[in-house]
């Protein structure tokens, strides 16, 4: 709480504790203003023309009857953006090539997925706006379509790029296809490591696409004026990325253009690419007013990026005492309409939490008719974790191990190769199996149709370019700016860092993010990075205002350098100076900062260095109605390395939230889509999250093992939760059933048949 | 055709408004009495980020029209606080980490305020089952379901 004490050492006061956050209270009123929540005088309202067809050409669009509309005042399509090079340039934790984001955000040659945007208009009000994309005219020619990724991967498939000519593979195909690329990583033999085996288990897995499921939709306010200076308010986990996004897409300086983000209402990756945003600029640009652009529902499933579905299949081998000495998977992920699915981290994570000498992996980036995918928390590592964790739990079987001992026994611990390349340095995955190993949860008695599974997750984290700066104000308070997004507690847990360097109570800190004019450049909230890397830039501002405090008071006091330190929030004068001047606090020295120097401040710009990659056990318990193959969540407990928890609470939440997605993803949520390629349930009643009445209470154990390249020895924690639920939930499937179901989601329909098929054929 | 002219009460407050016949309470809290602290998730019914009480039931304020609210009483999230005391499911949702974005927030809050003055003493499931018409994709439900029996103990001290 904010009444605890401080006494200004690094860590040892607020840091750790649960402080009320200093945005809470706007967000416990209504007041916190969320992407649509801003408005302009005179704006306009803009609104999408989306395409029906999941693949076509587009013949023509006459736009003549829409610009008539009176009320319509800019109507955009294809023609109002320029054309891109093919390049891969880093977007978010992906790769992106702005000749297929330009094409993402519209259609040019083809639309390519069933609600690919296809024109835009601005009007004076909604209605007019929705009357006025009735009278776009739009000739397709409707071609073939494919949704599935194996499908898509056939050589007689419906291409969907004649210019897509698969990379990673030799000799370099002379026909172009739906795969884009084909990567492969490998450590040791693989072949003499399954010579060594004396079991192997080799089984092939199906996961759906699922959506991130942020609740606010996608919004962006724009307002362009004649000199092309360009103000934007959208929602965004990174006001950096949507800057530079837009200007490359429209012709713009970055320095023309402002972008705030406002409250963001949950992003898991989703609201790191462009979608409304160079929509309501152009628009804008055209009408010369603001113009205010929110998705719908539908539309955000249809458009926005969900994670890639996939098909994979992995063969380990083990010794008799449980050694693992082989592991090799094929993994072939959904890109939707444009090429930069996860595959590549799912890859490089199958194998990361055990300590392997053999390993090969090859991953598959393909298209279909599908929304592009973006980033979903721990970007494709859920996916190819869950087949290797179903893999483990059947070794586990076979060669009669407890799990948990089977895991310890190959657990990745510091030192570890990773299969994808680096040493580890220490990493909290023995100690989380360890924890699970003591709780109460695990050695409870389990009743018919119950089961209980176990899962470990990775995943790397990572820091990266980062700006965030610390002003004194005349009465002693410390504004503090950061500029990445606040999804979940940024805001508390720099506010916490700050005021622990600066020996100042938090309340006197007051946090703020942002716009892309007043800090320098920030990646974007993602990665697991906010905090981690926003707290080092705090703490090198915050050494910036130390040193200068005590260069001003050794002038004052006539004093060397030596003479002075900085403790506890003040300046002291050391040894027999200390009898002749008092200490000044930070207090003091804003009150005369004009006569000291003038306004005191620091400024962190830094290239976060050092992630520590953090890893979690996830332990479940369910049962299974037999009746009607509902799956129910009984009981559930992650064990998670933080590092450090800066906010506990706040990296509780991040642990049980990411498990409640994860066993969202495992037992209800899922695109599907008809024979006509059209995404079949595009709304909150049937693309199922869960909601309270579906879960227990998430017992969530806080691992710390420092990170050493974090000054209060902090890791991200925000992405790891995600990914053991699937193969936790899938193993606790097992024990409950015999079944070992390897395809996502286990849906009641799903459950219902394999439970028959099995009577079936236990009756023959 | 002309726009409905509706008088109302909101938090307390009387108004009076204009609107079309397609347009939702929501739309008309949001868009025309500016009052954004209720949010539009779905627009289907789906999330209760829009949650209100119409004469002190908890509705999807995107399920009811705003020509229906005529003569009725309408509370939001922006009334649940009174003067510079929040209500103390607010307060508690603070202690308790119970909200990471919080769009869903003041549809949970709303949602929770009309669950405690029917049920002062719920069980954890009737708070879960009570909170099923309200999505929070960050949380994962537990911080806000402490939150809430933590406030119910609170309020039945009164």
């Amino acid at each position: 709480m904010a009444e605890n004490g401080t006494n200004g050492t690094n860590g040892q006061g607020y840091v750790g504790t649960r402080t009320i956050r200093p945005d809470g209270i706007d967000k416990v009123t209504g007041r916190a203003r969320f992407g649509a929540d801003y408005n302009l005088p005179g704006q306009l309202i803009g609104r999408v023309l989306r395409s029906p067809h999941p693949h076509a050409r587009i013949v023509k669009i006459d736009t003549s009857k829409a610009e008539a509309l009176p009320g319509v005042k800019a109507v955009i399509t294809r023609d109002d953006f320029g054309d891109q090079p093919s390049e891969f340039i880093p977007a978010g934790e992906m790769m992106m090539n702005y000749k297929d984001v330009v094409r993402n955000v519209m259609a040019r040659e083809k639309a390519l997925y069933e609600g690919h945007a296809v024109a835009a208009v601005a009007a004076t009000s909604a209605a007019i706006a929705r009357r006025a994309l009735k009278l776009i005219d739009v000739t397709y020619e409707v071609l073939p379509h494919v949704i599935d990724v194996v499908e898509a991967m056939r050589p007689d498939a419906p291409l969907l790029h004649d210019d897509l000519f698969t990379v990673g593979v030799e000799p370099k195909p002379d026909k172009p296809s739906n795969i884009a690329k084909r990567i492969e990583i490998t450590l040791g033999d693989i072949e003499a490591g399954f010579a060594k085996a004396d079991v192997i288990v080799e089984r092939e897995f199906k996961t759906a696409p699922v959506h991130q499921g942020y609740i606010e939709p996608h919004a962006a306010l724009a307002t362009v004026s004649e000199d092309g200076s360009t103000e934007l308010w959208c929602t965004t986990q990174g006001h950096y990325i949507v800057r530079a996004h837009c200007a490359r897409l429209l012709g713009l300086d970055i320095g023309k253009v402002r972008v705030t983000a406002t409250e963001i209402g949950g992003g898991f990756g989703g609201k790191t690419v462009v979608y409304l945003e160079p929509l309501a600029i152009a628009l804008s640009r055209k009408a010369k007013r603001p113009v205010k652009m929110v998705m719908s529902r539908e539309e955000v499933f249809k458009s926005s990026g969900p994670t890639s579905g996939a098909t994979v299949r992995v063969k380990m081998g083990a010794t008799k005492d449980g050694r693992f000495v082989a592991g090799f998977a094929e993994l072939k992920y959904q890109a939707g309409a444009f090429q930069g699915s996860p595959v590549q981290p799912g890859v490089m994570c199958a194998y990361a939490p055990y300590d392997m000498e053999n390993v090969k992996v090859i991953g598959y980036d393909v298209v279909s008719n599908r929304p592009k995918v973006a980033a979903y928390r721990a970007p494709g590592a859920p996916i190819s974790e869950f087949a290797v964790e179903s893999v483990v739990d059947e070794i586990a079987k076979k060669l009669g191990l407890d799990p948990i001992e089977l895991r310890l026994m190959n657990a990745a611990h510091e030192g570890t190769k990773a299969a994808y390349g680096p040493k580890f340095g220490p990493i909290g995955l023995e100690e989380t199996l360890n924890a699970v190993k003591k709780t109460e949860h695990w050695n409870t008695p389990l009743r018919k149709w119950q089961g209980r599974g176990l899962a470990s997750g990775f995943w790397f984290n990572i820091g990266g370019e980062t700006s965030a700066s610390l002003t004194v104000n005349e009465d002693g308070t410390v504004s503090l700016m950061a500029g990445t997004p606040d999804i979940g507690g940024l805001r508390a847990s720099l506010a916490m860092v700050a005021a622990d360097e600066l020996g100042i109570p938090y309340d006197k800190v007051r946090p703020i993010i942002g716009d892309t004019g007043s800090l320098g450049f920030n990646f974007l909230t993602g990665g697991s990075r906010s905090a981690f890397s926003g707290s080092m830039a705090i703490v090198e501002a915050a050494k910036q205002i130390k040193t200068e405090l005590c260069a001003r008071a050794a002038k004052l006091w006539d004093a060397k350098p030596d003479q002075v330190e900085f403790s506890g929030g003040s300046v002291r004068p050391l040894g027999a100076l200390a009898e002749k001047v008092k200490p000044m606090s930070i207090a003091d020295f804003a009150k005369m900062a004009g006569k000291t120097g003038g306004p005191i401040g620091g400024y962190g710009r830094i290239n976060a260095q050092g992630a520590g990659p953090s890893l979690g056990t996830h332990l479940v318990d369910l049962e299974v109605d037999p009746e009607t193959g509902r799956v129910t969540i009984l009981r559930y407990t992650v064990a998670q390395d933080a590092g450090r928890a800066i906010h506990p609470a706040y990296v509780e939440g991040q642990f049980q939230g990411g498990a409640v997605q994860g066993i969202g993803w495992a037992l209800n949520e899922e695109y599907i889509y008809g024979s006509d390629g059209k995404l079949q349930n595009a709304g909150f009643l049937d693309y199922r999250m869960p909601v309270a009445s579906d879960v227990p209470m998430i017992d969530a154990i806080l691992v710390e093992v420092a990170n050493p390249k974090h000054p209060y020895g902090v890791r991200g924690v925000g992405e790891t939760p995600i990914i053991p639920p699937l193969g936790a939930i899938a193993n606790a499937m097992e024990q409950a059933t015999g079944i070992r179901f390897t395809e996502l989601p286990m849906s009641p329909p799903k459950v219902l048949k394999a439970l028959k098929e099995r009577e079936a054929t236990s009756k023959v | 055709m002309a726009k409905h002219h509706i008088e109302a009460t909101v938090n307390g407050d009387a108004v009076e408004f204009l609107c079309e016949t397609e347009d939702t309470l929501l739309d008309v809290l949001r868009d025309t009495l500016n009052m954004t602290g209720s949010k539009e998730g779905c627009a289907s019914g789906d999330c209760g980020a829009c949650s209100v009480t119409l004469d002190g039931r908890l509705v999807c304020s995107c399920l009811v029209l705003g020509c229906e609210v005529g003569g009725r009483s309408i509370e939001t999230i922006e009334g649940m606080a009174k003067g510079e005391t929040l209500h103390p499911i607010q307060q508690r949702f603070l202690e308790h980490a119970a909200l990471q974005c919080g769009i869903c927030t003041p549809g949970f809050l709303v949602a929770s305020k009309a669950l405690l003055e029917k049920n002062p003493n719920p069980t954890e499931t009737e708070i879960r089952y009570w909170l099923a018409g309200n999505l929070c994709r960050c949380t994962g439900y537990d911080k806000i379901v402490s939150a809430v029996k933590d406030a119910a103990v609170t309020m039945r001290k009164g």
